[in-house]
C-alpha cells in the first residue's frame, strides 16, 4: 500500500431517465485520464424510467479491488436517494443536492451538508442540466478547477452540437463557481499520474478478448447483464470484420454459433441464465460433434427470470450439468475484467486444442462494473493455437473426422475441401463418422467411441494454471473463493490484517477440470477454512465436497441480488472466529 | 468429358448420380418416399456439375434427417428441430459452401418452426428439402404440425382437433425468396425444382410429399398420385404471391406441386453482410487483430 493512499468513494443516486450515466462517464473519463485506478458498481432494476439506480464509482492512486465499504461524497438527484442513503452518511462524508426541490433530511454529526440552488444557476428549462451543475460542482468539491472538466464535457457532448456543448458546460462553470465559494473542498489533492489510464467494462473485456482471440462470429439474443458484449460486438464489428447476429431465441445462438464453428470460424455467444438454460442442449452437441465454441453465461440472480438486473453465482450447478450424457468441456470463472480479457484466447486455444466446447461464467458484477485498466497490460495480440484442425486440401486415403488416436484428438477437417468430406454427428458414431444406430446399436464400438473422448481430457490439468495460496501460509483463516469475489475478497483481507487476524486467500478459477488435489493440499492444512460464495446453497461448496470430500469450518454467503461490500467477509471471518456461526450471512445495509 | 489426347491441367471431371451416394444404404423403410428425394437430390448435384467437398448437408433429427448420412458431402447430423440455426452459422462462416438442409415436417414446421421463419425472412441462401410425410415416424407414428385434421394417430386415437400447418402459404409470409412443392413419386419434375432451388440466391424451399407407408395410411401414393396437379402445365405466375397462396392453400381433388413463388428481387444475407461482402469466407480470413484494429479499440477506451 502506497504511504499516501487516496481512496474516495463517490454515489450518485436517483431514478432511471434522470441521466446519471452521464455524470458517471464525465467524471470516470476525467479520473482515467488522470491516471487515477477505478471500480464502478451500478445498483439498478429493471425499468427504463423511475425506481433508484445508484451509481457508486471509487477512486485510487492504486488499483481498486472492490467498490468499497462508505460513501464519502452523495449526490442526490432525487429525493429517493437523499431518503435512502442519508443516513449511511458518516462523518466528514459530503451530501450535494438540488436545494430547490429536494428536502434534506437529518444528517449525522460532522456530514457536510450542500444545497445547490439549481433554480439559480441554471442557464435553461432542461432539468437534465442539473447533472451538469452538480458535476461541476463535485468537481470543486474534490479541489479541481475547471479546465478538465471543460474538455471533458466538449467531448462528450460535441456529437449533440453546439448549443448542447455550450449548454453543459455554462451549467458546469455556475455549479463549480457556487461550489467553489461556498463548499469546503476535501482535505487531500485528486491525484494524477503520468500515465493515463483506459476504462472498460467487464462485457467490453469478454468481447475484446473473443476479437483478440479471432473471433469472427459472434450470435446472441439481447439479455441482461450479458447485453454489453452484443453491443461491443456489434459497434466493432465492420472494423474488425466480425460478423454480429442477433438471432431469434438463445437455441437459435447456440446452434448457429456451432455452424460457424464448424465451418471454421472462431465463434463465440454470450447470454445469461435462462438463455444458457435454451443453450444446453446444443452445448452437448458441440461435445458430441466436437465442435470447439465458446459459450458465455453471465449470471444474474435466479432462479428462472429472478432478479434480472442483480448479481449472483447461482449459476454453477446449471453449467456444470449443461445438457445430457458425459463428454468433456471446459468451465472458467475469470476473477476480474482484465482476467476476463485474458481468459478469452486460453479458453480458445484449449477448445480449438481439445475439440470441446467451453463455457465462461462471469456474473453481472464483472461485467457491467466499469473498471480502470492499464492500457500496458491488455495483452491484443496472444498466441493463436488452432490444434490439429486442417485447413487445406490434400490427398487422402480414407479420412476419418473421428479416427481413434491416443490423445483421443482426432485431425478436424473444416467443411469445403478436397479430401476429407465426411458427416459430423449428434448421434453416437464410429470413428468414420457412420451413425451407430444406422448398423445396430454395437456396444463395443460405442464404449470405444465414450472412451476416446474422455481421453482427450485424461493430461489436461497440465494445460490449466493451478489455483494459488496468496499471502502467509500459517495464517489463521484461509478464504476460498470463485470467480468475482476476487477482489472484495482480497481487500476484506487486508481489512483483517488491520484489525490483527491474519488471512490467506485461495482464488478458484477452473472449475472444471478442477485441480482438485492442490485444492486438498491446501485446504487441509488451513487452520480455518471459510467458503465465501454469491448464493444461497453454497454451489461451490457442494461441488467442491462432490469433487473431493472436502469439508471446511464456516461459509459466507450472499443472495440478496447485491454484491459483497469488504466489511461483510470482515464481519464474517469475526463471527466465524468466535464460533458464534457456521454460515454468516451479511446484512445487506444499503437498500438499493 | 476431358477428350483422349488432349492434355489438361485440371480435367473436367463429370459426376453422376451414384458419386454423391453416401457410406452407407438408408435405413428406410421399404417404399419410403424418402428413397426417391435422396435419389433426385443426387441427380440434381450431379446435373448441377456440384462436387461433394463443395456442398454441406445439414440436418435435424427424424427418418428423413438421417440423409446426410447417405449423401456424399460434407454433412452435419445436427439436433432435432436446429438444422436452419446450424446451417445459417455455416454458411455465414463460409458462403462458398452450397448449403442444403434436409429434415421432415416435425422438424422444420414444429420444433424447428421459430427457425423457419427468421431463415426465410433473413433469406440465408440455403435450399430447405423438407421431406413432409405428415406423421411422425421415427417415434412411431403420432400426429405432426401437417397433419390433417381428424387424422388419427398414436397421440390422437379420436382424431386430431389442430389444423394443419401450410408449408407453403408460411413461407411466403414469412418472407422466404423461393418456394417450391414436389412429389416424391414424380421424380424428373421434382429433380427440376430442387435443381432451380439450389441455383435461386436466397432461402428455397422445397416441400415434399414424402409418403411414409408404415404410419401415414391417409397420405400414401395412391392419395397423391391421383390429386397432383403441376403448376408448371398451367401457366403459373411465380411472381403473384396472392395467386400462389391461394393454390398453396388448395386442399381437395387437385393439390398443387411446382414452383409457387419466387422473388430475385431481395439480396441474400451473404450479400448484405459487410462483413463478408469482399468476397473470401470468414473462416478463411486470418485470426487476430492488426496494429491499426488494437489502436483504435484501445483508443477508444481513453
Amino acid at each position: 500500500m502506497g504511504t499516501k493512499q487516496f481512496d474516495f468513494i463517490l454515489g450518485i443516486g436517483g431514478e432511471a431517465g434522470q441521466g446519471i450515466a452521464t455524470p458517471g462517464d464525465i467524471l470516470a473519463r476525467i479520473f482515467v485520464r488522470r491516471g487515477i485506478h477505478l471500480y464502478t458498481y451500478n445498483a439498478y432494476q429493471s425499468i427504463i424510467r423511475g425506481g433508484h439506480i445508484f451509481l457508486t464509482i471509487r477512486i485510487s492512486n492504486e488499483k481498486v479491488h472492490s467498490h468499497g465499504d462508505k460513501i464519502d461524497l452523495l449526490l442526490c438527484l432525487n429525493q429517493d436517494t437523499m431518503d435512502r442513503h442519508l443516513g449511511l452518511m458518516g462523518p466528514g462524508s459530503r451530501v450535494v443536492y438540488n436545494g430547490d426541490n429536494i428536502n434534506l433530511g437529518e444528517p449525522s454529526e460532522g456530514v457536510h451538508t450542500c444545497s445547490l440552488p439549481v433554480s439559480k444557476l441554471a442557464t435553461t428549462r432542461n432539468k437534465l442540466v442539473q447533472n451538469s451543475i452538480a458535476v461541476g460542482a463535485i468537481m470543486a468539491i474534490l479541489g479541481e478547477g475547471f479546465d478538465e472538466l471543460e474538455d471533458s464535457l466538449i467531448l462528450r457532448f460535441a456529437r449533440h452540437g453546439q448549443d448542447v456543448v455550450d449548454e453543459n458546460v455554462g451549467a458546469a462553470k455556475s455549479g463549480h463557481d457556487y461550489a467553489s465559494t461556498n463548499f469546503k473542498p476535501i482535505d487531500q489533492d485528486l491525484p494524477r499520474s503520468t500515465k493515463p489510464l483506459a476504462v472498460w467494462a467487464g462485457n467490453d473485456a469478454i468481447a475484446m478478448g473473443g476479437a483478440a482471440s479471432g473471433v469472427k462470429f459472434y450470435a446472441a439474443y439481447p439479455m441482461s447483464p450479458s447485453t454489453g458484449v452484443l453491443h461491443w460486438m456489434a459497434q466493432h464489428s465492420h472494423h474488425l470484420g466480425i460478423m454480429v447476429r442477433q438471432v431469434e431465441d438463445e437455441l437459435g445462438v447456440a446452434n448457429m454459433t456451432i455452424g460457424a464453428a464448424h465451418a471454421g470460424a472462431r465463434a463465440m455467444c454470450a447470454t445469461s441464465g435462462g438463455g444458457f438454460a435454451l443453450m444446453t442442449e446444443a452445448i452437448g452437441s458441440a461435445g458430441m460433434m466436437e465442435i470447439p465454441a465458446v459459450f458465455i453465461d453471465v449470471q444474474r440472480a435466479g432462479p428462472s427470470t429472478g432478479v434480472p438486473t442483480k448479481t449472483e453465482q447461482g449459476d454453477l450447478w446449471q453449467v456444470l450439468g449443461a445438457s445430457q450424457g458425459d463428454f468433456e468441456k471446459f468451465i472458467v470463472a475469470p476473477k476480474d475484467a482484465l482476467d476476463a480479457f485474458n481468459t478469452m484466447p486460453e479458453l480458445f486455444n484449449l477448445v480449438d486444442r481439445y475439440q470441446c466446447p467451453g463455457i465462461v461464467l462471469s456474473d453481472l458484477l464483472i461485467s457491467e462494473g466499469r473498471f480502470s485498466v492499464d492500457p500496458d497490460d491488455i495483452e491484443m495480440h496472444p498466441t493463436i493455437d488452432r490444434g490439429k484442425l486442417i485447413v487445406e486440401h490434400a490427398e487422402t486415403d480414407g479420412y476419418m473426422r473421428y479416427k481413434h488416436t491416443e490423445s483421443g484428438v482426432s485431425p478436424r477437417a473444416i467443411p469445403g475441401l478436397e479430401g476429407y468430406v465426411h458427416v459430423v454427428a449428434t448421434d453416437e458414431h464410429d470413428e468414420d463418422s457412420l451413425l451407430i444406430s444406422d448398423e445396430f446399436t454395437h456396444p463395443h464400438k460405442r464404449r470405444k467411441m465414450v472412451e476416446k473422448r474422455a481421453r482427450k481430457f485424461q493430461k489436461v490439468l497440465d494445460d490449466i494454471s493451478a489455483p494459488e495460496l496468496e499471502g502467509p501460509t500459517d495464517a489463521e483463516v484461509t478464504l476460498i473463493g470463485w470467480g468475482s469475489t476476487y477482489g472484495v475478497i482480497h481487500e476484506a483481507i487486508q481489512q483483517l490484517s488491520a484489525r490483527g487476524v491474519t488471512a490467506n486467500h485461495l482464488p478458484i478459477k477452473w472449475i472444471v477440470p478442477l485441480h482438485s488435489e492442490t485444492i486438498v493440499n491446501t485446504v487441509s492444512k488451513a487452520n480455518m477454512a471459510i467458503i465465501v460464495e454469491n448464493n444461497y446453497s453454497g454451489q461451490f461448496y457442494r461441488y467442491l465436497r462432490s469433487e473431493t470430500g472436502l469439508s471446511v469450518h464456516g461459509h459466507i454467503r450472499k443472495y440478496d441480488g447485491e454484491p459483497f461490500m469488504p466489511h461483510h467477509i470482515v464481519d464474517g471471518v469475526l463471527e466465524t472466529l468466535s464460533g458464534d456461526v457456521s454460515t454468516y450471512i451479511p446484512y445487506q445495509e444499503v437498500i438499493v | 468429358m476431358a477428350s483422349v489426347g488432349v492434355l489438361q491441367e485440371n480435367p473436367v471431371v463429370e459426376l453422376t448420380a451414384k458419386d454423391f451416394k453416401g457410406l452407407t444404404d438408408p435405413d428406410w423403410c421399404p417404399g419410403c418416399g424418402d428413397f426417391g428425394v435422396l435419389k433426385c437430390l443426387q441427380r440434381a448435384c450431379a446435373e448441377l456439375g456440384l462436387k461433394p467437398h463443395e456442398i454441406l448437408t445439414v440436418s435435424g433429427i427424424g427418418c428423413s434427417s438421417n440423409f446426410p448420412g447417405y449423401f456424399n458431402s460434407y454433412g452435419m447430423h445436427t439436433l432435432h428441430g436446429r438444422s436452419l440455426a446450424v446451417a445459417t452459422g455455416a454458411k455465414m462462416a463460409n458462403h462458398e459452401l452450397t448449403v442444403i438442409v434436409t429434415g421432415g415436417d416435425g422438424d422444420g414446421y414444429g420444433i424447428g418452426g421459430n427457425h423457419f421463419i427468421h431463415t426465410a425472412r433473413r433469406n440465408v441462401d440455403l435450399t430447405y428439402i423438407v421431406m413432409n410425410n405428415q406423421v411422425y415416424g421415427l417415434t412411431t407414428g403420432q400426429v405432426s404440425p401437417t397433419s390433417r385434421l381428424d387424422m388419427i394417430t398414436k397421440s390422437t386415437p379420436f382424431g386430431s382437433v389442430e389444423r394443419p400447418v401450410n408449408p407453403i402459404t408460411s413461407a411466403i409470409m414469412a418472407g422466404a425468396t423461393f418456394v417450391a412443392r414436389g412429389y416424391s413419386g414424380h421424380g424428373k419434375h421434382l429433380t427440376e425444382l430442387m435443381k432451380k432451388a439450389v441455383q435461386h440466391k436466397g432461402f428455397s424451399l422445397v416441400d415434399i410429399f414424402s409418403p411414409c407407408t408404415t404410419f401415414n395410411h391417409d397420405n400414401d401414393y395412391a392419395f397423391f398420385k391421383e390429386r397432383v396437379k403441376k403448376l408448371e402445365d398451367e401457366n403459373h405466375d411465380t411472381d403473384d404471391w396472392k395467386t400462389a397462396c391461394e393454390k398453396a392453400m388448395k386442399w381437395g381433388d387437385t393439390i398443387y406441386t411446382g414452383l409457387f413463388f419466387e422473388t430475385k428481387d431481395v439480396p441474400s444475407l451473404s450479400e448484405s453482410e459487410a462483413t463478408i461482402t469482399d468476397g473470401s469466407p470468414l473462416a478463411h480470413h486470418t485470426l487476430g487483430l492488426s496494429e491499426d484494429q488494437a489502436n483504435k479499440i484501445i483508443n477508444m477506451m481513453m
